[in-house]
This record gives structure tokens, C-alpha cells and sequence, in this order.
């Protein structure tokens, strides 16, 4: 039995912590912050895992129950409560491990950043949000979660606030947001109108009834109530989740520090689109419209955000792009109803991708806040256990045989293949398809930071000179300071030689995010993809049931492995490996050659299709021009000019004309009352 | 038998009277205090008419108290009129104008 | 028709003219005199309403002390007769329409309204020893005692008012201060300066 006590103690430690750090981050000191935050964390962690245990073997039942009723209006309760089933569960852990792991990971990388305190309350705020999000057991808490780890994802993209670009940054993903979470907002309302209902229980047991029903958006246009609603909450997820055309914003927060990368734009918030439309399973079943939907703007995100991971040479954008593609992956899951691979795969994303976050961000500390990979090359040697770590992380990454990320992302394809529904066959060749390139980046980046000619003594070395007349102590400072290199002292290379392995605060959680990232495929591929781990938290309807076709060819995790290199996918990675190698290792020269050949291709993908441009060009001007436009007519005109300035004309006009019959003269106070009086009588006497 | 209506109708005429008068002088503030007790008179005569129509007294109480403040309302009125006049050299109303807005 | 009702009618057209002379006199001491002769008019027609305690008062105190302060101020005052009358007739028809709406009013609820109010058992006036001013009296003494403290108090406030308005210092009066001159002291008159005898050469 799963106490209430324990759910809100998961809740409320990273909110307390948070509270703490952030509000008397003065008086705690840094030790303090990061203390009181990893153990709020860590309390999270252990109590979630608990609950995992309880629901996973000891049988427990799900909770579903409300904690607080904010308020009721014309009979819509508006509460905070919980609902735990294994989904919630599985993803508490993974969300409390993940932030645990970036957590520590933060000592060591923000080690000289004046925001310390202040870092560690957003990262600790940000658990407690996500915790909201998917812990919610009506709509309004999972929009406020929703809000919520936005919110925090703004503050940590504009962290380093006195940056032009990350100001630029965050205010682009907000906005962004806001355009999905408009959409969310609309298809919570649609479900509203039709239930009157925000809880989730009572709203699927309706399911039906939605589905019956149909709107016009457009005159004379009839569509299905759930089909609206559906892409409505979809549009939300497109922006959470950063799906085209809505993905601009994440490359732009790679601005923010890399454990945040890690923890909020690769592991956990943005996949909170992909926990939300796999919760809302009843009702994305009931309309294939919708899953077409999903699965094709997945399928396009799948395979054209990883095409720009090609081009990127910033480390930190390359996984990036890398992410965007991932969550593509979960999207495509999802729009083929294989709800519980879309979780699985998001489950082993987290960790390889958080893994290879901090990774790349170990490398940057090793080079000095340098993301340039054309900088970087041959670390290997310099730094093994980042090497071997990002390593594991990229073949998880490109789904190799035996990780964790080739259980998942194998299913996903294979469950493309099995499905039906219209837009499948483009989506399967795009996720194929997407394998090869997501191998082909993933081992560029890889072999472009740690193989080959090491690019960055040169880079380094002209850098030196150039700062040595400034830098003289920095020989002995070398010796015994952590080669942890302030933000603030960013790109002013304090130290010189050759790079070196991270301490163990980076090191420890890239070895912990490796191991899961390594196995946990293993024990866990049979009881969540195929088994009946999800129970009833997710909804499948028998017609879009492709991963039961998949399952029947499910013989255990060894077998699968084995029926996996008879198919196309692995030898496919295998391939874009190999690619990599030969065009980065073998014949350097290569790619600048083809670059130029397929010039064309080559300028839409460094531009990313022309997306932002686009957004610029249509959005930001023309809502500048919008602006201008309401400012000049609305404000100027309407506000200032007929409203303010208006009203006090008409009130000077009005008392000139009354200053007029205030004549000071004695008889034509007495005339007034006179007349008044008489008149007043005529009315009352011979009415 | 004085009948009441006669009387009332009297009373009406004689506050019409003062009506007009304050219209016609209304320049002339000593002349508008006598048109104002000559409504007070128009009023007392009502309230002397009803007092004999119910044959109760108390209507003539009240002309008693209507005179008491009827003279303290011209000597003050009157005295106001003096300083007035010593201030400004005429009790022309058309030359109080302070009022104004 | 009775002596009663012919006096009334004869006295109520006197009190008329008197009034329209008021409001039309060319000369405010001729108005005034025309006021004074409308309250005796109104003195003989209360008379004749029985009510002879106030004819008399109308008569003492309105004709012999209101009417004489109005006269007084009249004539102490040097008004332009020329400049007053300018613009007579200007309002004349809005005040004539005014008064024959105020006319048309009372006489619509006085004829046409019907004022229901019966006579009521006449007051002894006619029986034997019957004073109206006693009467009037015992009703002020008993009844109307506060209301008519409160008129001695509001007459006496109006003298207090008259007086201070109209009171005024004049200037290079020569006086003498009796309670300055007593509370004079020594020290008020003399001031003690201590300086040096001699300035050193």
C-alpha cells in the first residue's frame, strides 16, 4: 500500500530543497545548496524507487486519489492529487534518477559560477515540476506542471543572463511553448466542454461519449470532437517536445549550462509530450486521424533533424539535433500506438542521452569551454573514462546490439513496419532511414572529439599567446586547481598543456548514467514491451495493435538480439559507423568535398531548413509589425488618443459648457431653484 | 364664512406675485429680500387658513415661528447688504460675479 | 354673501395691488411702503380669519421693526436707481410664465384636486372669555416650549450676527486699551543693554 505521506514527500523534498537554496542560498553557502538539493533529490529518488518496488512486486495497487481541492467551479473540480500507476512510476524514477545524476554532476561543472545557489534551486524546482507533471491525476496539475517546468526551462536557458544569446535563447523557447502549450490549453478545454470533467479517470471513462460527438471548427465543416482535441493536446506535446515545426527552440537552449541540457532538453521535460500523449492513450486511440498525425510529424522529425546533427560542428548541438531525432523516434512510437515502446525508448533515451550530454560537457571542461569540435580530436587518450562513457552512450544511441537503445528503437521500427494506419510506410522509411544518419553523426561526433589529429594544441596554444602576458601565475594555478574552468573566465584559457580527465563529480555520474544506458534493455525489454507492465495506464484498441505483432516473434531479450542482426536496422547503423569512420578518420578531406559538390543541400542544412529564418521573416516581423501597428492605432490612437486624452476633452468641453451657466450671478442660482422647484411640482400636481 | 379655497388660492396668487418679482428685480437685492417676505407671507397665510379649516392652533404656532425666523433672516440679510455695500459701493447683483467658474 | 366675505374680497384685492406694487415700484423706498401696506392689508384679513393674536404681531413686529430696518437700510444706502432698473423687463416673461404656472398649480390642487379637508369643529372662538392669544400662549409655554426657546436663541444669534457683520474698526480712532495699560510691567518698557564703557584707543 502506497502511502499518500510518500507521494508527497517525493513532491515536496526537490520543492523544499529548491526553496531552501533558492531563498537562503546566502546563508547555506554553496556547500549548503548543493547539499540540501541532492538530498531533497536523492529522498525523491529513493522514495520513488520504493513506490516502483511496491507497484512492480509487491503487487500494490495503483493510487489514484486527491490530495487538495483548489477550488470548484460550476462543478469542474480543479484539485492537486496523484495518480500512480506503473507509467507514473517508471517515469518518477527515471526523471528523479537522471536529475539525481545531474545534480552531482553540477557540483563539478558549475564549480566556479557565481550562480551556484541559485543554479542548484531551478534544477531542484525543476524535479518538483516534473514530479507534478507526471505524477498529476487530473488536467490542471499536468498544466501546471507543464507551465511549470517551462518555466524553469526558460530561467536555466537564460541562466548566464548577461549573454545576448541566451536571453535570445530562452525568450524563443518560451514563446515557442507558448504556441504548443495553446494548443494543450484548447484541447484541455475541448475535453472540459465535453465532460466537465478535468480528472482523468472520470474524462477516460467518457471516452465514448467524446468520440461520438462532432464540431465545427469552420462552418459547415464536421470534424470529430476527438480527433480536435487530440491534435489540440498533440500541438501541446509538438512544442514540449520539440516535433517540427515547432522545434526551433532546442538547439537555441543548448545557450543554457550542459547539465541542464542533460537533465531538462535531452532526458526529462522534453519528453514530457511523449508521457503525456502515451497517458492520454484512451483517447488518442479512438482517433486514427490524430495517430496519423503523430506518427507522420514524428517520422519527418525522426529523420530531418537528425540529417542537421550532419552539418553541426558545436558538440553540445550535435546531440541536440541527436535529441530532436530521438524524440521523433518516441513520436512515431506513439503515433503507431506502441505507447509502451514510445516510454521505453524514452526510458533508455534518458539515460544514454543524458549520459552523452554529460559527456559533452565533460569534454568542455576539458577544453576550456571550447564546443567546437573541429577544435577537439584525439581526447581519447586524455580523458578514457569520458571517452569509453560517451562511447557506450553513442552505440546505445545508434541502437547497437545488446544496448539498451537498440531494444527500443529496434521494437519502434519493427512496430512501424507492423502498423497499418495511414502514413506508416513514410514513416518507416524515415525512421529507417534515420538509423544510418543517426549513426553517421553520432560516430562523426565521436570520432571527431576523440580520434584523429588532436586540433586543439594549435587552437590552444595561439590562444595562449595571446593571453600570457595576462596570465603569468597560471603555470603554478595549473598544478593543483581542478581543471573545472569558470564560465566566467570562458575563453580566456587559463591553462595550458594538455587536457585531462574530469574529477569524479562528472566522472561518477557518467559511469552510473552507463551502466543503465549499457543494460537495463536487458531486464526490462520483456515485462515493459511485451509483458503487461503498464496494466491498464495505457490503452491500445485491437485494430492499432501493432507491437502485438512484434511480440509474437518475442522470445527474450537474447533472441531478440539475435533476430535483430538478421534485419536490415543493425547492419544499417553498422553502415553509417563505418561511413563516419571512413569519411572522418580514413579520408579528412572527404567531406568538405562533398560538401561543396552538394552545395545546395549543403546550405539548406547548415540554415536547418530555413526554419528560423522563416519564423523571423513571418512571426517576429509580422507580429512586429502587428505591434507597430496596435501600437500606433490601438494605443496611440485609440487608448491615448480617443480614451484617454478623449475623456478629458470631453470632460473639459463639458464643463466649459457647464462654467458657462455657473454665471456667479445670485438671481440665476435662485432662477434654477425657482423654475426647478415649479417644474417640479407641474410634473407632480398635474401629471 | 371666509371659505379656504379662497384663501388658498389667495396665498397662491400672492407667492406667484413674489415668483415674478424676483424675476423682475432681480438686480436689486433689497427688493428680492422684500418678494422673499412676501412669500413668507403668501406661506404663513396657509398654514392661518388650515389652522381655522381643523381648528387646531398648532398652524398658528407655526406662522409665530415663521416670523421669528423670517426677521432673523432680514436682519441678517439686511446686515449682510451693509457690509456688501461699504465693500463694493453698490448692491448691484449683476456686479457679484466672484461666483464665476 | 355675508360682511365677512366682503371684507375679504375687498381686503384680499387691496393686498393684491399693494403686492403687484411691490415688485413694480420704481423706487425700493416707495416698494417698501407698499410692503408695510400689504401686511396690514394681511394684519385685517388674519383678523378676519380669527387670528388676532398673530395680526397683531404681523403689525408690531414686521411693520414696526422689520419694515423700519428695511426703510433704514433703503435710504442709508445710495443705490442708482438708473443702473437697478436696467433690464427690468428682461425675465419679465419667464418670471410671468413661472407665476402662472405656480398659479395654475395651486389652483389645480385647491379646485380640481379636491383637497378633502373637512372642516373640523370650529374653536370656541365666539364663546365667552375665549382668548386666541391665551390659548396661543398656553400652546408656546406648554407644547412648543423647546421650539420656542430655540426661536429665542435663533433671534438672539441673529442679533449677535447683525451686530458683528456690520460692526467695524475705523482707523486713526484714538483709544485708550484699559486692560493693556493695567497689565503694563516694568520690564516690557525698558531693556538693559550691557556694553563696554569705552572703545580701547
Amino acid at each position: 500500500m502506497i502511502q499518500q505521506s510518500t507521494l508527497l514527500s517525493i513532491v515536496l523534498a526537490p520543492l523544499i530543497a529548491a526553496l531552501l537554496a533558492g531563498l537562503f542560498g546566502r546563508f547555506i553557502g554553496r556547500v549548503g545548496a548543493h547539499s540540501v538539493t541532492i538530498a531533497g533529490v536523492a529522498i525523491s529518488f529513493g522514495l520513488s524507487a520504493w513506490v516502483l518496488k511496491q507497484l512492480l512486486l509487491d503487487g500494490a495497487p495503483n493510487v489514484n486519489e486527491s490530495v487538495y481541492t483548489w477550488l470548484v467551479s460550476d462543478g469542474i473540480r480543479m484539485e492537486v492529487g496523484f495518480l500512480v500507476d506503473r507509467l507514473t512510476a517508471l517515469m518518477m524514477v527515471v526523471v528523479t534518477f537522471v536529475s539525481l545524476c545531474v545534480h552531482v554532476y553540477t557540483i563539478g561543472y558549475m564549480h566556479d559560477d557565481p550562480g551556484y545557489q541559485r543554479f542548484f534551486s531551478y534544477i531542484s524546482l525543476f524535479t518538483f515540476s516534473m514530479l507534478m507533471l507526471v505524477m498529476a491525476n487530473n488536467f490542471m496539475q499536468l498544466f501546471f506542471g507543464w507551465e511549470a517546468v517551462g518555466l524553469v526551462s526558460y530561467l536555466l536557458i537564460g541562466f548566464w543572463y548577461t549573454r545576448p544569446s541566451a536571453i535570445f535563447a530562452n525568450l524563443k523557447a518560451f514563446m515557442v511553448n507558448r504556441v504548443g502549450d495553446f494548443g494543450f490549453v484548447l484541447g484541455i478545454a475541448g475535453i472540459v466542454y465535453f465532460t466537465g470533467s478535468l480528472d482523468y479517470v472520470t474524462v477516460f471513462g467518457m471516452r465514448e461519449s467524446i468520440a461520438a460527438n462532432t464540431m465545427q471548427i469552420i462552418p459547415g465543416l464536421e470534424w470529430q470532437a476527438m480527433t480536435v482535441i487530440c491534435i489540440c493536446l498533440f500541438i501541446g506535446a509538438m512544442g514540449k517536445s520539440a516535433q517540427v515545426p515547432l522545434h526551433v527552440w532546442l538547439p537555441d537552449s543548448m545557450e543554457g549550462p550542459t547539465p541542464i541540457s542533460a537533465l531538462i532538453h535531452a532526458a526529462t521535460m522534453v519528453t514530457a509530450g511523449i508521457f503525456m500523449v502515451a497517458r492520454m492513450s484512451p483517447l488518442f486511440e479512438l482517433s486514427q486521424t490524430a495517430l496519423s498525425t503523430v506518427l507522420v510529424i514524428g517520422a519527418t522529425t525522426a529523420f530531418f533533424m537528425g540529417l542537421l546533427g550532419l552539418v553541426n560542428n558545436d558538440i553540445k548541438r550535435v546531440v541536440a539535433y541527436s535529441t530532436l531525432s530521438q524524440l521523433g523516434y518516441m513520436t512515431v512510437a506513439l503515433g503507431v500506438s506502441a505507447y509502451s515502446a514510445a516510454i521505453f525508448h524514452l526510458m533508455t533515451h534518458a539515460f544514454f542521452k543524458a549520459l552523452l550530454f554529460l559527456a559533452a560537457g565533460s569534454v568542455i571542461i576539458a577544453m576550456h569551454h571550447e564546443q567546437d569540435m573541429r577544435k577537439m580530436g584525439g581526447l581519447r587518450k586524455y580523458m578514457p573514462i569520458t571517452y569509453w562513457t560517451s562511447l557506450i552512450g553513442s552505440l546505445a544511441l545508434i541502437a547497437f546490439p545488446g544496448t539498451s537503445g537498440f531494444f527500443s528503437k529496434d521494437a519502434i521500427i519493427a512496430a512501424v513496419g507492423a502498423s497499418h494506419i495511414p502514413g506508416a510506410t513514410y514513416a518507416y522509411w524515415c525512421v529507417f532511414l534515420g538509423v544510418f544518419v543517426t549513426a553517421l553523426y553520432s560516430f562523426r561526433l565521436i570520432f571527431m572529439t576523440f580520434h584523429g589529429p588532436e586540433r586543439f594544441a594549435s587552437a590552444s596554444a595561439h590562444d595562449h599567446a595571446a593571453h600570457e602576458s595576462t596570465h603569468v601565475h597560471s603555470d603554478k594555478d595549473a598544478g593543483h586547481e581542478p581543471d573545472v574552468s569558470a564560465h566566467n573566465s570562458h575563453g580566456a584559457h587559463d591553462h595550458h598543456g594538455a587536457p585531462h580527465e574530469s574529477p569524479w563529480v562528472v566522472t561518477l555520474p557518467l559511469i552510473l548514467l552507463a551502466i543503465p544506458s549499457l543494460v537495463i534493455g536487458w531486464f526490462t525489454i520483456g515485462p515493459v514491451l511485451f509483458g503487461d507492465y503498464f496494466g491498464n495506464a495505457i490503452v491500445v484498441s485491437e485494430a492499432h495493435n501493432a507491437l502485438a505483432h512484434v511480440a509474437e516473434e518475442f522470445h527474450g531479450p537474447a533472441s531478440f538480439v539475435v533476430h535483430g542482426l538478421k534485419t536490415a536496422p543493425v547492419w544499417i547503423a553498422l553502415l553509417g559507423v563505418l561511413t563516419a569512420w571512413f569519411l572522418y578518420i580514413k579520408r579528412p578531406d572527404l567531406p568538405a568535398k562533398i560538401a561543396g559538390r552538394f552545395s545546395a543541400i549543403y546550405t539548406l542544412l547548415v540554415n536547418k531548413f530555413y526554419f528560423d529564418e522563416i519564423y523571423q521573416a513571418v512571426f517576429a516581423r509580422g507580429s512586429r509589425r502587428l505591434g507597430t501597428v496596435l501600437w500606433r492605432a490601438g494605443d496611440v490612437g485609440l487608448i491615448d488618443g480617443a480614451l484617454v486624452n478623449g475623456s478629458a476633452n470631453v470632460v473639459g468641453w463639458f464643463s466649459g459648457v457647464m462654467r458657462r451657466m455657473q454665471s456667479g450671478y445670485l438671481y440665476h442660482y435662485a432662477f434654477a431653484m425657482i423654475i426647478g422647484l415649479s417644474t417640479l411640482l407641474a410634473w407632480y400636481v398635474l401629471r | 364664512m371666509i371659505r379656504l379655497e379662497f384663501v388658498l388660492m389667495l396665498a397662491g396668487l400672492l407667492f406667484a406675485l413674489s415668483v415674478a418679482g424676483i424675476f423682475l428685480n432681480r438686480k436689486n437685492v433689497i427688493l428680492l429680500l422684500m418678494c422673499i417676505e412676501l412669500m413668507l407671507l403668501a406661506v404663513n397665510f396657509n398654514f392661518i387658513a388650515f389652522a381655522r379649516q381643523l381648528g387646531d392652533l398648532d398652524g398658528q404656532i407655526f406662522v409665530f415661528f415663521i416670523m421669528t425666523v423670517a426677521a432673523a433672516e432680514a436682519a441678517i440679510g439686511l446686515a449682510i447688504l451693509v457690509v456688501l455695500f461699504r465693500e463694493k459701493k453698490s448692491i448691484n447683483v449683476e456686479e457679484l460675479d466672484e461666483m464665476k467658474g | 354673501m355675508t360682511l365677512t366675505e366682503i371684507l375679504f374680497y375687498a381686503f384680499s384685492a387691496v393686498l393684491i395691488v399693494a403686492a403687484v406694487g411691490v415688485i413694480t415700484a420704481r423706487n425700493p423706498v416707495h416698494a417698501a411702503l407698499f410692503l408695510v401696506f400689504a401686511f396690514f392689508n394681511s394684519a385685517i384679513l388674519w383678523l378676519l380669519m380669527e387670528a388676532e393674536f398673530l395680526a397683531i404681531v404681523l403689525v408690531l413686529v414686521y411693520v414696526g421693526a422689520v419694515m423700519v430696518l428695511f426703510l433704514f437700510v433703503v435710504m442709508m444706502l445710495d443705490i442708482n436707481l438708473a443702473q437697478m432698473r436696467e433690464g427690468f423687463t428682461r425675465y419679465a416673461p419667464l418670471g410671468i410664465v413661472i407665476a402662472a404656472l405656480v398659479v395654475i398649480e395651486i389652483g389645480s390642487v385647491v379646485w380640481v384636486k379636491q383637497l378633502g379637508v373637512d372642516a373640523a369643529p370650529a374653536l370656541a372662538t365666539g364663546a365667552e372669555g375665549y382668548s386666541n392669544t391665551r390659548d396661543l400662549g398656553e400652546l408656546l409655554y406648554t407644547k412648543y416650549l423647546y421650539p420656542f426657546e430655540l426661536a429665542a436663541v435663533l433671534l438672539l444669534l441673529a442679533i449677535v450676527a447683525a451686530i458683528s457683520l456690520t460692526m467695524r474698526q475705523r482707523r486713526g480712532v484714538k483709544t485708550q486699551d484699559i486692560a493693556a495699560q493695567v497689565s503694563v510691567r516694568a520690564k516690557d518698557r525698558i531693556r538693559l543693554v550691557k556694553m563696554d564703557a569705552e572703545k580701547d584707543a
